[in-house]
């Protein structure tokens, strides 16, 4: 087999093992996200406590290994995490997986560089970003997420969807 | 059996050199980070021969005017081939007259023409519209569009676990208040060939018009339109190894003279004042502003090149690679193929299990193998058979039995990947 840039164990592992998976039964936070382009589906919720930081979080939902270990990546990353970090992470995931990461200033991603190589291929670009438009729009209490412009956390945060 | 009363399987093959052929695409000795383009998504857009990029050089070098208009040499010999790119294609398809074949910019914008040129003048409230799960988009969105501004119904009809469209169930549907029929000729999903002859002379029997979309029949089918006795027929130039931004609408001249036209504008007109608009004739009645008169060229050429080599051959041959594929893909655990139709084209729609089709997609690329995933623009079908979306190869006739050897050791790399 030849070597795969994208499809790394540790992206292969949380694919096949994904970590947070279900749903949380008391939820102060949940939202669905959506990428039109495959249908995909993927549903978050998270509780966050009095000091507004991550205590529990899950996700749910038929998706592509991208996004699965995505996802799974993520929900471990945040977990325990304050809305603010949690909010910092959204930005530099973004702007790892669409090139744009300044590789010289100190960013807070660790493991999830492994999606890097994801940027030469735009059409999946949008797999592993929308578990994190998805938290994006959870923690700022919208139902509904989706891969395209108008949810994008980059744009304006809007509160209507 | 198809429609048309031809079957692929009867051709000879024998006579071409398909290698030969194969040698006419440039775009096919590229490589994708080192590896030979295995082209296997044909359905979405077939791939150019250097004949037809020479006839395209050719008329950018040495014959483009607006047509229709100037006197000089340049718009008399522009307009001229305009006008034989247009007979080309009354002849491709058998119609009766030159002025039933409209230029449009494809597939979707001559259902859109039909929809407001057809639909917005004779589909009232209350009136029904039948289509098939088998549809495209294009040809499912504009009747809703149509039937939720006039308060018209859309009835669909089903199909089988095999994804062939269950006649009885379409014959049912019948009944005073239906006015329209858009029916799929080879689904895009599938490669299911759809018994069009048979349901157009029962939708007749109600007067009710047949629009058939042809995008994936015209190049693997012989399409006759006066035996076929439909009303409309549509297809695009970039399924048949011609340019994007170029399709054909056929239609019944009696039709295409009742209709209204679609777009307003310079070369729909006969005369202009601010007080009253005179239509022109068709087919220039439905051809507004200045056509894609390049790309109708290479329409044009892009049909020479296909009758020269046979569309019965074409097809014959391309069902030697469905066939070898089908058993080839048959063989793999876990790989399932969707659409089993007795009549098929040379499309194959397969899952793999666990694996989603977005994935394989990525990991077929990166053995230089071009297949679609996703729903291919037909949700309905998916929805049918309860998945997400399938893997597609579609295959032309410049393709080969060794290339689809590479799909299935890419759909074994593929499983490795995942075990």
């Amino acid at each position: 087999m030849h070597t795969n840039s994208l499809y790394q164990e540790v992206i292969l592992d949380h694919n096949r093992k994904p970590r947070n998976y279900g749903k949380l039964e008391h939820a102060s936070h949940r939202a669905t996200g959506h990428n039109p382009l495959c249908g995909d589906r993927l549903n978050i919720s998270l509780q966050l406590n009095e000091r507004d930081q991550i205590d529990a979080i899950a996700f749910e939902g038929e998706s592509c290994a991208i996004c699965k270990a995505s996802a799974s990546m993520m929900t471990a990353a945040v977990k325990g995490k304050s809305r603010l970090d949690a909010e910092t992470l959204i930005h530099e995931f973004r702007e790892l997986v669409t090139g744009k990461l300044d590789a010289d200033n100190p960013h807070h991603l660790g493991r999830l560089t492994v999606f890097s190589g994801i940027r030469d291929l735009p059409t999946r670009v949008k797999c592993a970003i929308l578990p994190w438009h998805t938290l994006h729009a959870a923690l700022n209490s919208l139902e509904n997420a989706s891969t395209e412009a108008d949810h994008d956390p980059a744009s304006t945060v809007s509160s209507n969807t | 059996m198809n429609a048309t009363g031809f079957s692929p399987k009867s051709a000879t093959t024998d006579d071409i050199d398909w290698e030969k052929i194969r040698t006419d695409f440039p775009i096919l000795k590229l490589k994708i980070d080192g590896k030979p383009l295995v082209y296997f998504d044909n359905a979405a857009s077939s791939q150019m021969p250097q004949q037809i990029i020479d006839r395209l050089v050719r008329y950018q070098t040495a014959e483009h005017a607006n047509i229709n208009r100037a006197v000089h040499y340049l718009s008399e010999i522009a307009t001229m081939e305009f006008h034989r790119a247009r007979c080309k294609l009354q002849q491709f398809v058998n119609a009766e007259e030159d002025r039933e074949i409209i230029f449009t910019s494809g597939t979707t914008d001559a259902i859109n023409l039909v929809m407001h040129g057809y639909g917005r003048k004779f589909i009232k409230a209350g009136d029904e519209i039948i289509l098939t799960t088998l549809e495209h988009h294009s040809n499912i969105v504009p009747w809703q569009m149509l039937a939720s501004e006039k308060g018209a119904k859309i009835r669909v009809v089903p199909i089988n676990d095999k994804g062939e469209l269950e006649i009885d169930e379409y014959e049912k549907l019948f009944n005073e208040r239906t006015k329209f029929v858009g029916l799929i000729h080879v689904s895009n999903a599938l490669g299911t060939i759809n018994p069009i002859k048979r349901m157009i002379d029962f939708a007749h029997q109600y007067s009710v018009p047949v629009l058939i979309d042809g995008a994936q029949a015209a190049p693997h089918l012989t399409i006759d339109v006066q035996a076929l006795d439909c009303d409309f027929y549509v297809f695009s130039a970039h399924k048949l190894c011609g340019p994007t931004g170029v399709g054909m609408l056929y239609g019944k001249a009696t039709l295409l003279e009742a209709m209204q036209p679609f777009k307003g504008g310079g070369d729909m007109i006969a005369s202009v004042t601010f007080e009253k608009t005179i239509y022109n004739t068709i087919p220039h009645k439905f051809e507004a502003g200045t056509p894609p008169i390049a790309a109708a060229i290479g329409f044009g050429a892009a049909i020479d090149y296909l009758t020269a080599i046979g569309i019965e051959r074409i097809a014959a041959y391309e069902n030697t690679l469905l066939d070898y594929a089908t058993a080839c893909l048959n063989e793999i655990p876990g790989v399932k193929i969707i659409g089993t139709a007795a009549e098929k084209t040379a499309v194959i729609s397969f899952t793999i299990d666990g694996i989603h089709p977005h994935d394989i997609g990525t990991i077929l690329n990166q053995d230089g193998i071009a297949v679609r995933t996703g729903h291919h623009c037909a949700q309905p079908v998916m929805q049918r058979f309860n998945i997400p979306a399938t893997s597609r190869a579609s295959f032309a006739f410049y393709n080969k039995k060794s290339e689809v050897d590479t799909l299935v050791a890419g759909i074994k790399t593929v499983q490795k990947v995942f075990l």
